[in-house]
């Protein structure tokens, strides 16, 4: 009998969350149902749930009204220079404050992570005018160089360094191997989960960003993807199901990297945070 | 004790792996930093060179302001409409997702999900859902016979709606969060407080949040510096309106520098708004360290 309840409880658990998971997940559902749906279908009344007849067209027509490809190698370009930059810098201060014992570690230590308490607003306007002063606005290298350093990254690389045993940095200065050596051919391979959790982060971040973007690009082929998404939204007649088809083909791609690296996600963001 | 050579060697090797990150944050942090608080003391030309020194008077200005005292109001009461809102929706969630049986990952993955999104859709999105005519909304609304509301056009719901965006779209980071912490609850402490006949309920109150408030600690000051940084849902949902009604402090930053190229009173408006940030952020650490609980 208590086993019976304790079963039927355990059901009716599972079934909330099915069903929590659905209410969590709806926008993004109603959403790719969007895309698939006829211009006439989207502005009937009442709305459909789900497509009643499949139109794929849409995906077509927003490559057409946007060019959607040339935003999304823009992004690309962006988040992978930026991914790739930060795994390098970060790599080398982290190995700095992890095996080199230099006059002013500490304070040097603090003083990156200081930059965690800037706020991206305080830094825009001065940052702006720079971008703007070298003339690098509308080009990759505005998109790319502000974000090339990283305090998180570094914090994380180095904690992560320090977990290697000692003995093995010993043994290379045995034999004599250079620190450059260490760094490049031991330290990188062993700490690829840092790595890629570093990257996965930088990636997703800075594929996602928004503010920065609008400010330093403003011709067409330049743009982002999440700034070159509002071009279907400007349209004279707004049609939605065009709008939910850009959508799903610029969130593809961090969908994908979340699915496949969900374990690295949730260790970026919660690094140093909850366990202090 | 070293001799001061190798010190010095050693430094000199330091710096050499450092300097690529030390260039990048001295271009694009700490130079910045020191620009805008020269920018904030000066007038500036339409092109952003400073003109006339003002001291502090583009602060005083700004604090007589209605219309910046306005966006200090919306940033104050957006962070209040979605800071406890996203965590009191964010820990079932993850108490649920903490639960141990087959398949966990999925549910995990789904809870989390809008990590995935980024602002820029999260609001496309929810300005279609919110459409007030084909909008799915007003249409659930409408079968319970509530009139047509017009979210992002009526002064009073506008907020209200860039909030409840914002708070689905932020709703992933709290669950992975808040998940760490449950993680950290050791099952003794759990499975004690039950022999000792304590429910389902105390268990909750008296053993489960105390455990996990250093994760609702870090949660609250980083959703609220977070939320108060708010722009690109209020730039597509909004641009600040209806009258002012969603004009946060950052997209009111953004209009006085983009819009009408007032450089100093932008960047004095920067300021403020770092200083709000951090003197929050210690009120947060003095008022909550007293109940948070570390292991």
């Amino acid at each position: 009998m208590r086993k019976a309840r304790r079963i039927s409880a355990a059901v009716a658990l599972d079934a909330l969350m099915v069903a929590l998971a659905i209410v969590v997940l709806f926008p993004l559902l109603y959403a790719i149902g969007t895309s698939f749906k006829s211009d006439a279908e989207v502005n009937q009344y009442p709305p459909t749930l789900w497509p009643q007849r499949w139109e794929f067209g849409n995906y077509g027509a927003a490559l057409r009204v946007a060019p959607i490809a040339r935003f999304l190698l823009n992004s690309f370009i962006q988040s992978g220079a930026v991914t790739l930059g930060q795994l390098a810098t970060a790599a080398l201060a982290g190995f700095a404050f992890s095996y080199i014992e230099f006059p002013g570690r500490q304070p040097m230590f603090f003083l990156f992570l200081s930059t965690l308490m800037v706020p991206a607003e305080v830094t825009l306007i001065p940052n702006y005018l720079t971008v703007r002063g070298i003339g690098w606005l509308n080009t990759y290298p505005a998109l790319v160089a502000p974000f090339l350093a990283t305090a998180f990254g570094t914090f994380l690389l180095r904690q992560f360094f320090l977990t290697i045993p000692r003995e093995l940095w010993d043994a290379a200065l045995i034999d004599g191997c250079s620190r450059r050596r260490f760094l490049v051919t031991i330290l990188v391979p062993l700490a690829r989960p840092a790595l890629a959790t570093l990257g996965i982060y930088a990636f997703l971040s800075t594929w996602n960003q928004y503010l920065w973007p609008l400010l330093v690009i403003n011709s067409q082929e330049m743009r982002t993807v999440q700034v070159g998404l509002a071009i279907l939204q400007s349209q004279e007649i707004v049609s939605w199901s065009l709008v939910m088809a850009g959508i799903v083909m610029i969130v593809a791609p961090t969908v994908i990297l979340f699915l496949a690296g969900y374990r690295h996600v949730v260790r970026g963001l919660t690094a140093g945070a909850v366990k202090g | 004790m070293r001799r001061g050579g190798a010190g010095l060697r050693d430094l000199a090797g330091a710096l050499a792996y450092l300097a690529p990150s030390l260039v990048v944050f001295a271009v694009f942090v700490f130079y910045p930093l020191v620009k805008n608080a020269q920018l904030s003391l000066y007038e500036t030309s339409p092109l952003g060179d400073l003109r006339v020194f003002v001291g502090a008077g583009q602060y005083a200005q700004l604090l007589r302001d209605p219309a910046f005292l306005n966006s200090l109001r919306v940033s104050f009461l957006f962070a209040l409409y979605t800071v406890p809102a996203g965590i009191v929706l964010g820990l079932p969630l993850a108490l649920l997702a903490n639960r141990r049986i087959r398949g966990i990952t999925a549910y995990r993955t789904a809870y989390s999900f809008t990590i995935a999104v980024s602002i820029a859709a999260a609001a496309l999105i929810w300005e279609w859902l919110l459409d007030p005519n084909v909008g799915v909304l007003n249409y659930l609304l409408g079968l319970v016979h509530v009139p047509k509301v017009g979210w992002l056009t009526d002064p009073r719901w506008a907020l209200p709606a860039v909030a409840a965006t914002t708070v689905w779209k932020d709703l992933g980071f709290n669950v992975v969060v808040l998940l760490a912490g449950l993680q950290g609850v050791p099952d003794e402490l759990v499975e004690a407080a039950r022999i000792d006949g304590a429910g389902p309920r105390a268990v909750f109150c008296h053993v489960v949040i105390p455990a996990i408030s250093p994760a609702l600690f870090f949660l609250a000051v980083a959703a609220t510096i977070g939320v108060l940084q708010s722009f690109g849902q209020v730039n597509i949902l909004t641009q600040g309106g209806p009258v002012g009604a969603t004009n946060v402090i950052v997209y009111s930053i953004y209009r006085n520098a983009f819009f009408n190229f007032r450089f100093g009173l932008a960047a004095a408006q920067a300021m403020l708004l770092f200083m709000l940030v951090l003197v929050l952020t210690g009120l947060q650490f003095t008022v909550f360290e007293r109940w948070v609980t570390y292991q």
